[in-house]
């Protein structure tokens, strides 16, 4: 990363005290993660060297209030200054991008998407939590290039909801800023010893439910099969205990109970699928029996639960729907659901599901349910920091703060109408979208090819109707 | 935020409702009344009379009957449209109990009525009434090569014959891969789909032409043809008096329905065309209507080229564009016209053009102009309450008025 002089280069040149104050936190989060080397690299790689400062932006940096002329100051794909124009000394030798009329805000988290091809757990058995969505996917596919349109950077991507357990989640940074990445591994988000980071995806109610074993036929199987499960990753983590370190007295090496395991000692997130107010019951009750670290995702009728979900302090990652039905389990689904969970206590993020709705729209889904009575403020955070926190990455995005990656959208207008534009996102201090780059546009507004994988062939984008 | 300033006038409609579900007169007073025909009112007021509009004007200069029940808003608008829904077919819950807007036992069913396949009392048909929604155009779905009957009716009445407008307005057609089938069974192709319907057509025509000889004048008196209610529906077809409603939104499937349009000089609107942006001249040069895909259609299978903007290209170059919900399979079960048309509002239309989408240029494609679709003096009392611009996100609906009585609504 950074070496201390230039470090104290860069400190020197942020004047403002309160910047200063977060910018020696900044320091230490460096520091601390000097072992994050290979993602970091990769990201500094393709952001910009100088600092630069994007300045009259009305910006909302959701850790704190709106600012009405504000500046950003990114460095070497992080955050380092945000404030008001005025207030805060821009560095001097700051590229200057004046975006008056503009609204900037971080990137917005979804914690559940689909696109990229998914597929993990197949049709032979309920419960497959070795198996990983990532090793599915295409970096091609079209939807990441709408994703970015639509102000995303950040993404969980995960499999479907088919299984008791359908396989391992995978969190993703949309890094196409030096055109189309060649693998997936480029996207991945690490942790400091540089794991690929995700959760675990789990799922109750009728999805999973099926006529002929090993699937469950009834509510209290799903039940019962996870519990078995766990309970067996348990005896798995004691005979390994047991062993102490001893090769010969190991069991043999189970990758379903391995991932499991993880998931009871917390360091794997589950992402748990469930829309009935008694399916969410049985997630809070198997989450306290396990002490699993859980988001609960959909919740239909989590607006029947409100009281109970605040008290297990679980948040929900919700999903808005224009509609109710379509399914049995989403026939009370409600607009509400957002406002009814904020003043329960719950936290409350959104989630696009793409293919169920679309990523280029995602703003929609906070606006949507500010108009059901939720809080502009906290429904903001539902597309951003929340969203974070759901996937256990708040200390790295989520907000514009300084010592944060550098992931953020300039809008055309306020992020809750209908007419406004994303104009560009970009991911850890590198443009990945601009609306004003045929190339980006047709994957913002559709049109012949859109929907094609992006492909190196494709020269001419956005031509392709008359050719 | 808005939420405590739109509640006195929820509870005025609540307990308006309460205290006179149906009243003789209405007047609503708008800051803004898009009356879509001509320019809006500022500070206007609409006043319905038995169920019909009687005045519309200037606030100054339009009198309010005394004892008229009175409603505000601050944006008013006609009635909302959807130019093609499956709502009341397609139900709610999506189980195998309340789908009744596919038959998949033949690939040509035209006798298929929607009016014996509507469920008045879907919870759908209230939840987009609930956004402003009126009047749908709704029946048979896309996904046989001729897969029944659409109809006209209000979103409101406890059955069928109280919500309907028009009993029977189009032959619902597709030329969409839903319709092909694998195997053995017919079509399977492009080509089969269109010789099938070829074949079918000119079968009504020679079961017209026997029926006119038998009611002509003259000896010797030819005997009529047993009645086929089958060959009856495609001879309405034939005689325009149904338009055939063509799903298509590949380019080619689009230029074969334009294709059929021509032999047999039938009314075909087009329905979803995705690709319609494609083939604009063609488009006009056939005088066609497209009721064009929901925008937030999904961008995948045959609408995988589909754009934000087509809406906007078509009425640029002068076509009838009108607005649909569409057939939904899964989640969402029904779209809202209200937000489709909104979202190609933010993509190129003009307000007023996206509003028409849903309003008077959706009205005059499905032929009930002279009933709905616009706020003049002697069409329905339908109007939909807005307490700010209906397209944008946080904007509730705030009333909803059907044939002058005033439904039950809470602001949403």
């Amino acid at each position: 990363m950074l070496q201390a002089n230039e470090r104290q280069d860069l400190a020197e040149r942020v004047t403002d005290t309160n910047t200063m104050k977060r910018f020696s936190r900044t320091i230490q989060i460096l520091t601390i993660s000097t072992a994050g080397l290979l993602c970091g690299l990769l990201s500094v790689a393709s952001a910009t060297a100088a600092p630069t400062a994007f300045i009259h932006a009305r910006i909302i940096p959701i850790a704190g209030p709106e600012i009405p002329d504000g500046v950003l100051v990114i460095e070497a794909g992080k955050i380092i200054a945000v404030g008001s124009f005025g207030d805060l000394s821009i560095p001097h030798d700051a590229t200057t991008i004046d975006v008056t009329g503009r609204v900037i805000m971080p990137g917005l988290i979804c914690s559940h998407s689909h696109i990229g091809g998914i597929g993990a757990a197949d049709g032979s058995q309920p419960i497959q939590p070795g198996v990983r969505v990532a090793d599915s996917l295409n970096v091609r596919d079209s939807g990441f290039k709408r994703a970015l349109a639509g102000g995303l950077t950040t993404l969980n991507i995960m499999p479907g909801s088919g299984h008791l357990i359908s396989g391992q989640t995978t969190y993703v940074k949309l890094r196409f800023a030096d055109g189309s990445p060649n693998t997936i591994d480029h996207l991945f988000i690490r942790d400091d010893a540089g794991k690929a980071l995700g959760g675990l995806k789990m799922a109750n109610g009728t999805n999973s439910i099926r006529e002929k074993g090993p699937w469950p036929g009834t509510r209290g199987k799903s039940a019962y099969l996870v519990r078995e499960q766990l309970i067996k990753a348990r005896e798995y983590q004691a005979s390994i205990d047991r062993a102490a370190g001893d090769a010969a007295k190991l069991p043999p090496y189970d990758h379903h109970l391995a991932t499991l395991v993880e998931v009871m000692n917390g360091t794997r997130i589950v992402h748990h699928h469930t829309h009935r107010h008694d399916d969410i019951m049985t997630v809070l009750r198997l989450a306290s029996e396990f002490h699993l670290r859980v988001v609960l995702h959909h919740v239909s009728e989590g607006w029947q639960v409100a009281k109970e979900i605040a008290q297990a302090k679980v948040p929900c990652s919700v999903i808005v729907i224009d509609a109710p039905g379509g399914k049995l389990e989403a026939q009370h689904l409600r607009l509400e659901t957002g406002m009814i969970l904020e003043q329960a206590g719950v936290r409350v993020a959104f989630h696009t599901d793409d293919w169920i709705t679309d990523s280029r729209i995602f703003n929609r889904s906070a606006a949507l349910a500010v108009r059901a009575g939720m809080s502009r403020s906290k429904a903001l955070e539902a597309l951003t920091l929340a969203g974070a926190e759901m996937l256990g990455l708040q200390d790295r995005i989520g907000s514009l703060t300084p010592g944060k990656d550098a992931d953020f959208v300039v809008l055309s207008g306020d992020p809750l109408s209908n007419y406004t534009q994303v104009l560009e996102t970009w991911v850890e201090g590198a443009k990945a979208f601009d609306r004003s780059n045929p190339q980006d546009h047709v994957y913002a507004v559709g049109g012949y090819g859109a929907g094609h994988d992006q492909s190196p062939y494709y020269c001419c984008f956005g031509q392709g109707d008359q050719q | 935020m808005k939420y405590r300033a739109w509640l006195p006038l929820s509870l005025v409609l609540i307990v308006a409702h309460l205290t006179t579900a149906v009243s003789a007169q209405v007047a609503i007073e708008g800051e803004l009344i898009y009356t879509m025909a001509g320019q809006p009112i500022t500070n206007g007021v609409v006043v319905i009379e038995q169920g019909k509009i009687t005045a519309i004007g200037a606030a100054d200069e339009t009198p309010i009957p005394a004892g008229a029940k009175r409603l505000q808003a601050k944006i008013v608008t006609p009635g909302l449209i959807d130019a093609h829904s499956t709502v009341g077919l397609s139900g709610l819950l999506n189980q195998p109990q309340d789908q009744e807007q596919l038959e998949h036992s033949a690939a040509l069913q035209p006798e298929l009525r929607a009016l014996d396949a509507y469920n008045a009392h879907d919870r759908l048909i209230r939840w987009i009434r609930s956004f402003g929604v009126t009047t749908i155009h709704t029946g048979h779905a896309p996904g046989e090569l001729i897969s029944g009957q659409t109809m006209i009716v209000k979103t409101v009445g406890n059955t069928v014959d109280q919500a309907m407008i028009v009993p029977a307005r189009a032959v619902a057609c597709s030329l969409v891969s839903a319709a092909r089938k694998s195997g053995d069974k017919s079509p399977g192709t492009r080509g089969k789909m269109m010789s099938m319907l070829r074949a079918e057509l000119i079968k009504a025509q020679e079961y017209a032409a026997r029926c006119a000889a038998a009611a002509a004048d003259g000896e010797p008196k030819a005997d009529p043809p047993p009645r086929d209610l089958h060959l009856e529906a495609l001879v309405r077809v034939l005689q325009g008096e149904l338009a055939l409603m063509v799903t298509a939104d590949r380019a080619q499937d689009i230029a074969n329905a334009l294709r059929l349009a021509r032999e047999f000089e039938i009314p075909v609107w087009l329905d979803s065309a995705a690709e319609s942006y494609l083939l604009i001249d063609e488009i006009k040069a056939a005088k066609v209507p497209v009721l064009i895909h929901p925008t937030m259609a999904r961008a995948a299978g045959e609408r995988e080229n589909l754009s934000l903007e087509t809406a906007a290209k078509l009425v640029a170059a002068g076509i009838p564009v009108a607005m649909q919900s569409g057939y939904e399979a899964y989640v969402p079960k029904t779209r809202v016209v209200l937000f489709e048309a909104g979202r190609a509002a933010a993509n190129g239309l003009a307000f007023e053009q996206a509003l028409g989408t849903i309003t008077i240029n959706a009205a005059r494609i499905l032929g009930i102009e002279n009933r709905v679709g616009s706020l003049e003096i002697g069409k329905d009392g339908d109007v939909a309450l807005y307490d700010g611009d209906p397209f944008e996100y946080t904007t509730h609906c705030i009333g909803v008025v059907i044939n002058g009585r005033v439904m039950p609504q809470t602001p949403r």
